[in-house]
């Protein structure tokens, strides 16, 4: 278990509790209610901390390494179903994005996400989670293929952003981003877009127009990282919380603002907790959105998608 | 003694016969240095008589030079940003917003008008790289959406001419979502069937890039333009090497295939017109 600075407690706590458990278990003494009572300070301790995370700490736990990605995730709701389908048919295989077809609970559904690597060398190989026009440009060929097919498409979103590399440029990387977002908006299958890590930027929304997009607890979603918003603003890393706190960028406050559907919430303690919990949670929500965005034409979808998008933003008509 | 000794020193010019030279009168191009009157360079749709260096120009200096006899109805021009983040870095935005508006004169990074060229239809947002780095926030996602509105409900053929730094930093997700906005409302005028001409120019980054900058009908760009998704100096960043020559350039666009055409400046009231008539269904 990965530890993270404000977590020091918990991981002294569980330190104890580790120490307790072997003296238990090597001597005859009966120590079940203190083994009892300390595990319930646990949890009472990790409520207390996690109830009450700041912007930057939420940022912390949404890269911890122990977090289920989006594969893990496919694997779960797919009941292991799950056929990777790759390349975008032009350049090349990004493994940086995922997607393919697999069954929830019997029903055909495609699935698309950023990827980020296990180990140091799949990081490596899968950009960590950066996407190359390519990623996009694939992710876009599932969504028609779905379309096609009127299956409904589940995204899920964990990307530090799309990848700023020479090769990304020449090939468009904007025009890709563009062309999803254009796209995505007119497509007459049902769309949710979950956030279940990082969302920053252009990156994270060239797969997230969805007629539901929903966040994590402790996922965060915005225009840019914090680290780099500080470096902009301030001329400094050194701002991180400050920016984080700055940007709105919690779910809580996406939700809020009205700038996401709906916040689904995390096993104590965050998803690197209990994965098995957050997948069927996570399975459950997916589930009761595709039944509701059943009863809803395709146009009618695609009108209030628009709309839902149309309608964000604050501005003030001096005319009015 | 030579005739041309001076006899005496220093300048003796009165300084009632001395000619006041008034601001403005004169551009030099910072390219290759050379000097023309302010007049003249205004003449050459501010565009360098020498070497063809494309100043950058607002809004204004647009309209007048895509609007038949500078006649234009200017749209939605009220619209002001509101502060939804109460947001503050090194000074509170709403005083950078109040600030900026009376230092430029302008209520946000993009200015939307209707109005002909050579005889046709067309709704022109232009953007304002004065205003905040013309950053793209509520605003101008706003009156992108409203003059699309405009465009379905008039028929009208629609130009965006992007000169911006990106997303709005201030506006954080509300300027995230504006690429979605303006991509969502494009996509629309596309099911209609109506043209649009995206110009872009110096210089055209991230997330205007990466929404409606690219998804033109038509693509086309200024010579010498910065068009990227990534800026030169992050991109470098990733590499960890100098970037080549001309990358990120309209030509390097054009070669890449992202742009359908490079238009001086000069020339673009006249293609503009002819793309339009031919166009027109």
């Amino acid at each position: 278990m990965t530890y993270l600075d404000f977590e020091k407690p918990i991981q002294d706590l569980e330190g104890e509790l580790v120490k307790l458990k072997e003296v238990s278990s090597k001597s005859k003494v009966d120590l079940a209610d203190k083994i009892k009572e300390l595990e319930q300070h646990i949890a009472d301790k990790t409520k207390e901390l996690y109830e009450n995370l700041s912007a930057w700490q939420r940022v912390q736990v949404s890269r911890h390494p122990e977090r289920p990605y989006t594969l893990a995730y496919i694997d779960h709701v797919s009941n292991k179903t799950f056929i990777e389908l790759h390349g975008d048919r032009t350049v090349a295989d990004d493994k940086a994005m995922v997607g393919g077809f697999g069954e929830l609970d019997g029903q055909t559904v495609m699935f698309i996400g950023q990827q980020k690597g296990i180990n140091t060398k799949m990081r490596q190989i899968r950009r960590f989670g950066m996407a190359n026009p390519e990623g996009y440009r694939k992710a876009l060929r599932l969504m028609k293929l779905a379309e096609k097919f009127n299956k409904p498409i589940i995204t899920f979103i964990d990307t530090p952003g799309a990848y700023p590399g020479l090769e990304a440029e020449e090939r468009g990387q904007g025009e890709a981003i563009a062309r999803n977002l254009l796209e995505m908006a007119q497509l007459k299958v049902p769309v949710i877009c979950i956030i279940i890590g990082e969302g920053a930027s252009g990156g994270a929304l060239g797969i997230g127009i969805g007629d539901r997009v929903l966040m994590l607890e402790n996922s965060w979603y915005s225009v840019i990282s914090p680290e780099n918003c500080s470096t902009i603003l301030w001329r400094t890393w050194a701002q991180k919380e400050k920016a984080a706190e700055a940007l709105k960028l919690t779910a809580a406050d996406m939700s809020k603002n009205g700038l996401v559907d709906g916040v689904i919430p995390e096993p104590l303690g965050g998803a690197h907790r209990n994965h098995t919990e957050i997948f069927e949670t996570v399975k459950q929500v997916i589930k009761k959105h595709l039944a509701e965005l059943g009863k809803i034409s395709p146009q009618e979808r695609i009108n209030q998608r628009i709309e839902k998008f149309s309608a964000m933003g604050v501005v003030h008509d001096m005319d009015a | 003694m030579g005739w041309f000794k001076r006899l005496k020193e220093g300048i003796t010019t009165s300084t009632k016969e001395k000619k006041e030279t008034p601001e403005g009168l004169w551009y030099k191009c910072p390219s290759c240095k050379k000097i023309h009157t302010a007049a003249d360079h205004a003449n050459n749709k501010y565009v360098c008589q020498e070497c063809g260096y494309h100043e950058r120009i607002g809004s204004k200096e647009y309209f007048e030079i895509i609007f038949d006899n500078n006649q234009f109805t200017e749209l939605h021009e009220n619209l002001v940003s509101g502060d939804p983040l109460d947001f503050s870095d090194t000074k509170k935005y709403t005083d950078r917003l109040t600030d900026t508006i009376k230092k430029t004169g302008l209520k946000d990074a993009l200015r939307s008008a209707y109005g002909t060229v050579n005889g046709q239809d067309l709704v022109v947002c232009c953007m304002d790289f004065n205003f905040i780095g013309g950053s793209m926030g509520s605003v101008v996602g706003e009156k992108i959406a409203r003059s699309i509105d405009f465009c379905l409900k008039t028929k009208s053929p629609l130009l965006v001419i992007s000169k911006s730094g990106g997303a709005r930093m201030m506006e954080a997700a509300f300027s995230l979502m504006q690429m979605a906005k303006t991509s969502a409302k494009l996509s629309q005028l596309a099911q209609a069937g109506i043209p649009y001409i995206s110009l872009l120019t110096d210089p055209t980054t991230g997330g205007v890039t990466a929404s409606y900058a690219m998804l033109g009908d038509l693509n086309i760009a200024e010579p010498g333009s910065l068009i990227g998704f990534a800026g030169p100096r992050v991109v470098k960043e990733t590499i960890g090497k100098d970037l080549p020559k001309g990358f990120q350039t309209a030509e390097f666009v054009l070669e890449h295939g992202f742009l359908d055409k490079i238009v001086p400046r000069t020339e673009l009231k006249l293609q503009l017109g002819n793309l339009l008539r031919m166009l027109k269904s």
